[in-house]
């Protein structure tokens, strides 16, 4: 009798799948999840800390915006961390799990600082930004190529593949580090060109950064159009969905693998001239610096939509930004300003099953028939 | 409430208002239903009118959002499959939930919890025990990759019996088997039936309901319609409480008007990936305004044979696919060794529907414009997408073959079977074809979309295309198509007339070969 007495007990949730949500209401859900993550973080903080939350968000502010140069390093770095987005989101759309973002920023890079360094004094420095587009955008486009290629011909595993492209081309990185040494000893390359600036970017409308921005936004609009409209992004909608559609209806599966790579790890290349040329100045191993897994989220979050990914780089961006400032203002560990970024992710990427599903909570009987 | 002492007692389990929403689909509104002891009901609906969804609510896949469940006059939860096997309840699936590599005896105690070391010689024992009881044939060390459909449909029964399952639930049990073993299955029910357990059978094919069940029940659109005991109803009335409206249930077979070669095979061969021989040597020629039928128990090739033709597969050398436009001798291609592209662009009219909707005919995650625009992405020169000619063939589709979608941006995964078939279907006719090939046309759905289809296979056939029609039930065949290829093990072993044919003949020569064509 135990048993049956237990198994009339309802599970307190039901968990049930959400129809169509309106737009409206799901990003209302998502602001919700934000600020509730702000609150809870406010416990958190003031129970760790004893600090006023709202002073230490204020200086979050500050940190990411407070000055006219941080807001621009905070643009500059949203705008890398979009770039490698974009380049993640048609892979990302074709069901091709390229985490190798990391590694074709850096051969984009070198082939960035390689024009800087071999190419100065042959030309006018206006020439070489244009050659040093191309050059960043084949080496990323080759990165890219090579795991699309195996992929399509050998069906080869790609993020396994991806990953260990990145692997070499950190020590790829490493060699050229070695080879353009300066100064001497260093183990850096230093600040390459910091006197004429050559293939440095100029400043638009007084902005160094400016530049960076013009050609990641025009990115933004081209992934956007050629993910929706174009019949390339169609095909590559239906391989991701299903190749054996995509070859019943006389899609050419391993050509648009092919062909999708290369133009992610193009764009990643970008990315990598954006970092060298519009941005460090100089290249390492930690040029990418990670940004190459960051992105995966921000793509994701924004399934693809590069529009809605300028919202989540900046978000990224903004709290990166925002936890080291706090970090060093209060004299805090790093850690705690993980958690906190930790925390307002936890609840934004939560607050995507509140999206999708209904939770109810256990009802009663009203009454029970039989008896 | 009905309280009637002497049929509470007869009652296995009620099921009282049962409401259950997927989203913003109501699959089950309010539904009532008793199931009782010692008897056979069959549980009728068309598609989408939500029979698995209920069944597997007693079945512990699903709850309810309300209503309650009472069994054996006690009220229940069941939270999952667990909970139903401890209230006696199997449930056997369409798709078989099986563990390939492991043995018969393996499956049957899988997930059983039991902490004891497992003693296999006794479950073989008590495997036998069932077997004998009902007449099931079943070979407990026998791996489940080795098997048939059949046979893994009946392990699937002596799994449910085992776990000492008294109310068992088979969801379109035939939908898989020829006729001879349709028939050992009746016969097994029936035991278990007179063993005084309660048998619900969910089942498309009226002929069988007539057959096996004591109590139909019906569904429509969620709702409950009605029950009836089987021998105060035929199939026309019982097609009418499932439509809600009258339907007639004849197949027109128009007689072919001139017909012409079309399609012409020879010496076809195909292997898969592993070099086994899937079709070998399959000759046959299908003629301009006529359908021929291909029977054959489900895996003997059906699919690669028309997937062979669609240029899907790598054919064996000396294979030839000679395909005649209208049957005009003059533009012969050959297909054999063409791959997709290629026949698309030789601008071959070729319309195939694949026996995998979702996974090759279309894109669960896409919209139906964008599916029907599958097909015509990249006609023209400019490197962008036409979204306005899909759109309005979308919507001609939808209207014509009575799609019911909540619009026209649902990703049609959202859809039931049926309404995605249609698209199928559809969009396939749509591209006005000279060789229609469908595989399955009508597997799952209900028969009012079933009559659907075959009244548009007939348009195409009296347009003057070629139509084959790959199907699996021979009441079908046997009424719609004008010749029957039947392939046994990649082979044809015979090509009779759809008008003359005998059921049983069609079925002997499924699973054997006539002496001369061997």
């Amino acid at each position: 009798m135990m048993k049956q007495k237990h198994r009339k007990k309802e599970p307190l949730f039901r968990i049930s799948k959400n129809g169509f949500v309106p737009l409206y209401k799901a990003w209302a859900i998502r602001i919700g999840a934000l600020l509730l993550a702000l609150v809870v973080c406010a416990f958190i903080i003031y129970s760790i800390t004893k600090l006023n939350p709202l002073k230490v968000y204020g200086t979050m502010f500050q940190g990411a915006f407070g000055t006219n140069k941080r807001m621009w390093v905070t643009i500059r770095d949203t705008m890398m961390l979009l770039c490698i987005g974009l380049g993640l989101a048609p892979a990302f759309k074709m069901r091709f799990w390229n985490i190798g973002a990391e590694g074709q920023v850096l051969v984009g890079g070198i082939a960035s600082a390689a024009c800087m360094i071999y190419l100065r004094g042959k030309m006018s420095a206006t020439a070489v930004l244009p050659i040093m587009f191309v050059c960043s955008m084949l080496a990323g486009a080759i990165w890219g190529f090579i795991p699309g290629y195996f992929k399509a011909k050998y069906g080869t595993n790609e993020t396994l593949f991806t990953l260990m492209m990145n692997y070499i081309a950190i020590q790829l990185t490493s060699y050229f580090v070695a080879l353009w040494e300066n100064p001497y000893g260093s183990n850096t390359v230093g600040i390459i060109n910091s006197r004429d600036k050559f293939g440095w970017f100029p400043p638009i409308f007084g902005q160094m950064y400016g530049l960076n921005v013009i050609i990641v936004l025009v990115l933004v609009v081209l992934i956007y159009v050629y993910l929706n409209y174009t019949k390339q992004g169609f095909e590559i909608s239906v391989v991701g969905d299903s190749e054996n559609t995509a070859r019943y209806c006389g899609i050419d599966v391993k050509r648009v693998i092919i062909r999708t790579m290369i133009i992610s790890g193009a764009i990643c290349g970008i990315a990598g001239f954006l970092a060298v040329a519009g941005a460090g100045h100089t290249i390492s191993v930690s040029t990418a610096g990670g940004r190459g897994f960051t992105t995966i989220i921000v793509a994701w979050m924004a399934k693809f939509n590069s529009f809605v990914m300028v919202l989540f780089s900046s978000l990224l961006v903004f709290l990166e930004k925002g936890a080291m400032e706090i970090a060093s203002r209060y004299q805090l560990s790093d850690y705690v300003s993980n958690m906190i970024i930790g925390i307002i992710l936890f609840f934004i990427l939560g607050s995507e099953f509140f999206i999708n599903f209904k939770v109810r909570l256990r009802q009663r009987f009203t009454k029970d028939k039989s008896q | 409430m009905r309280k009637e002492p002497y049929l509470e007692q007869n009652v296995a389990i009620r099921m009282v208002d049962i409401t259950k929403r997927f989203a913003d689909v109501v699959a089950n509104n309010k539904i009532n239903l008793e199931i009782r002891f010692g008897e056979i009901l069959a549980l009728l609906g068309e598609n989408g009118s939500g029979k698995t969804t209920l069944m597997n609510m007693l079945s512990g896949i699903y709850m309810q959002d309300s209503g309650a469940i009472y069994v054996k006059g006690e009220r229940i939860t069941i939270k999952d499959p667990h909970d139903a096997y401890s209230l006696h309840i199997g449930m056997i699936h369409q798709h078989f939930k099986l563990v390939e590599v492991l043995t018969a005896a393996e499956n049957i105690i899988l997930g059983l919890n039991e902490t004891r070391l497992i003693d296999l010689k006794n479950v073989r024992e008590q495997v036998k025990k069932i077997c004998d009881r009902y007449g099931f044939v079943v070979d407990p060390d026998k791996k489940v990759y080795d098997m048939s459909v059949s046979e893994k449909q009946t392990l699937e029964i002596v799994k449910v019996l085992y776990r000492g399952a008294d109310i068992l639930i088979l969801d379109e049990p035939t939908a898989v088997l020829t006729p001879q073993e349709t028939d050992k299955l009746f016969v097994v029910m029936r035991n278990m039936k007179a063993e005084g357990k309660s048998i619900v059978i969910i089942t498309h094919k009226l002929h069988e309901v007539m057959e096996i069940s004591d109590r139909v029940a019906v569904l429509r659109k969620g709702e409950y319609i009605g029950d009836v005991l089987t021998s105060q109803t035929d199939p026309q009335k019982l097609t009418d409480m499932m439509v809600g409206r009258s339907v007639t249930l004849n197949i027109d077979r128009p007689e072919p008007v001139n017909p012409k070669e079309s399609l012409v095979v020879k010496n076809l061969g195909v292997k898969d990936i592993n070099g086994v021989k899937k079709l070998e040597n399959v000759s046959f020629t299908a003629y301009t305004g006529e359908i021929l039928g291909i029977a054959g128990i489900s895996g003997c090739g059906q699919k690669e044979l028309l997937e062979a033709i669609a240029g899907l597969h790598k054919l064996e050398p000396g294979s030839s696919i000679m395909f005649y436009p209208r049957g005009n001798k003059e533009e012969g291609e050959d297909l054999a060794g063409q791959s997709p592209i290629d026949i698309k662009h030789k601008g071959v009219h070729l319309a195939f529907v694949p026996e995998d909707r979702l996974g090759m005919g279309l894109v669960g995650n896409m919209n139906i414009p964008d599916n029907i625009m599958l097909k015509c992405y990249d006609q023209g020169k400019s490197p962008f997408t036409n979204k306005k000619k899909p759109r309005q063939q979308a919507i001609e589709i939808i209207h014509d073959l009575e799609i019911v979608t909540p619009g026209l941006r649902t990703p049609i995964r959202r859809l039931s079977g049926g309404n995605v078939q249609k698209i199928l279907v559809g969009r396939e006719i749509s591209s006005d074809p000279y060789l229609l090939m469908t595989a399955y046309a009508v597997r799952g759905l209900d028969i009012n979309t079933s009559y659907t289809i075959y009244r548009l296979l007939n348009e195409q056939k009296k347009k003057g295309t070629a139509v084959i029609y790959v199907g699996e039930d021979l009441d079908v065949l046997l009424e719609l198509c004008d010749r029957i290829l039947v392939l046994c093990s990649g082979r044809v072993s015979g090509i009779v007339d759809g008008r003359t044919a005998k059921k049983e003949e069609v079925g002997l020569l499924m699973t054997h070969f006539k002496e001369e064509t061997a």
